[in-house]
């Protein structure tokens, strides 16, 4: 959406000409122009991290590959982002994935709406070229109605900001560094112990994976409220955020 | 890739003593069987594939031995433990083209739940900790475990690769007549890991 008060720029994804204003990100000016682009860690309604790597796009110019969803749009630039180097490296990195923690498809509850295992369908990922890792990480189910699966956490890092920038609670943090990384609950306390969650399940909506689920629900349940009703849930969360501001 | 499964369909000019049928194989390493009856739900069309295709050796089969060399073998199961890896090896040099069929050939899947707690740990909890009649830890007849279930690619060169936890029976039967036509199938297009 063009903001008003802010400048307009012109340049090109993938040789079609576009336009967007200069706060905007080049995922956003994509979704714009129905150019898809795969997401993990981006959301509607919370801030960008650039985490996940998957939307990775080559500007001329530049030799590195940057990330859509933190990469403001510039005058003249010209952006692909489907070269066979991007889907490459897409699948590359989907592969990471699967290969960094334990995920067994067939008995996980996720199984048929979980983002990750779609997207590796989606760009044909074929099978895992790294050598599986196996590590031995575990389940927390001591939350009351909760389950964080640590085999399943691609360390997205969207339950940490939903909790953070819409619920308030910031119960989620992530702890360690690079590959021992790890989401905790409150100052790595069992979640179940934590004084700061407010049991609201924000967090179990926007994970894309099968790390946080409700319980004794498969995500494919109708009734599960959290899984369902997800990508409506955020944009209506995100709307009434920034009506109550400009009223304040 | 496309050299070998025109190969298949070439097999008549340098085969010329027998039957001009594709030699296919299949086999069980660490899986449940799951994939192979996945390939039985194919029904009837088994009975038109029969009509260009000749099973060579399978658990499905009667024959014994593997064949001195097959056009294709579908491969369904984890490599597990030194009896798997004996086996695949000496298929994976008696076959042209050699399909992953299934999730735990292509990923190691179920029989890779074990993999983070260690042989130890798992054999005692199935032989010691939850036996019901005597507990000791069999170190004959069974073969003994990797360290880790791993998949079949990590030993040996897998042309195809067909996901599924089974790949269904359609997936199966596209994989087989795409191959039989001379193509090399895109088969993320038919199945999906756990599908
Ligand atoms: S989280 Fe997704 S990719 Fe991982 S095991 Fe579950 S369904 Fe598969
Ligand atoms: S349930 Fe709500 S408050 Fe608790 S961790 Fe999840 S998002 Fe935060
Ligand atoms: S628990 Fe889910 S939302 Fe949180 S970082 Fe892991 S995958 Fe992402
Ligand atoms: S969506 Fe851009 S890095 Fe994850």
């Amino acid at each position: 959406m063009v903001t008003p008060g802010k400048k307009v720029k012109t340049f090109t994804i993938d040789g079609k000409d576009v336009s967007g204003t200069e706060d905007q990100t080049v995922i956003e000016v994509c979704r714009e122009n129905n150019i898809e682009i795969p997401t993990l860690c981006h959301l509607d309604g919370l801030t960008e991290v650039g985490a996940c790597r998957l939307c990775l796009v080559e500007i001329k110019g530049s030799n590195k590959l940057l990330p859509a969803c933190v990469t403001k749009v510039a005058e003249g630039m010209e952006v692909l982002t489907a070269s066979d180097r991007l889907k490459n490296y897409r699948i590359k990195i989907l592969e990471l994935f699967f290969s960094e923690r334990n995920h067994i498809c067939s008995v996980c509850v996720s199984n048929g709406i979980c983002e990750l295992q779609n997207l590796g369908q989606k760009l044909g990922m074929t099978h895992v070229h790294y050598p599986y890792l196996f590590p031995k990480v575990n389940v927390d189910a001591s939350h009351e109605r909760f389950v964080l699966d640590h085999n399943r956490c691609i360390l997205c890092t969207r339950c940490v900001r939903v909790c953070d920038e819409i619920e308030g609670a910031h119960t989620w943090d992530i702890m360690g560094r690079g590959i021992e990384s790890m989401v905790i609950t409150d100052l790595n306390k069992p979640w179940g112990d934590s004084d700061s969650c407010t049991s609201c399940g924000k967090c179990i909506a926007v994970c894309p994976t099968g790390a946080l689920v409700e319980k004794y629900k498969n995500a494919v349940d109708k009734t599960s409220k959290y899984k369902k009703d997800k990508l409506k849930f955020l944009p209506y969360l995100t709307t009434m955020r920034e009506v109550k501001n400009e009223q304040s | 890739m496309s050299k070998v499964s025109e190969d298949i369909i070439n097999n008549k000019a340098d085969d010329n003593t027998t039957s001009a049928k594709v030699k296919a194989a299949t086999v069980w390493l660490d899986g449940c069987s799951g994939c192979h009856m996945s390939f039985l739900d194919m029904d009837e069309r088994i009975i038109e594939l029969l009509q260009k295709v000749d099973l060579c050796y399978s658990p499905l089969v009667d024959h014994k031995d593997f064949p001195d060399m097959v056009d294709l073998t579908l491969v369904e199961g984890a490599v597990s433990s030194h009896e798997d890896l004996e086996k695949i090896k000496k298929v994976r040099e008696h076959t042209k083209i050699l399909v992953s069929l299934g999730d735990c050939a292509v990923t190691a899947n179920v029989p890779s739940m074990r993999n983070p707690f260690g042989v130890k740990a798992i054999m005692n909890h199935a032989y010691v900790e939850t036996a019901v009649t005597k507990d000791i830890i069999p170190n004959e007849v069974v073969p003994e475990l990797f360290e880790y279930s791993r998949p079949v690619h990590n030993f040996v060169k897998v042309d195809l690769f067909l996901q599924g936890c089974p790949p269904p029976a359609d997936a199966i039967y596209f994989l087989l007549t795409e191959l039989l036509e001379g193509r090399m199938p895109d088969l993320t297009k038919v199945s999906r890991l756990g599908k």
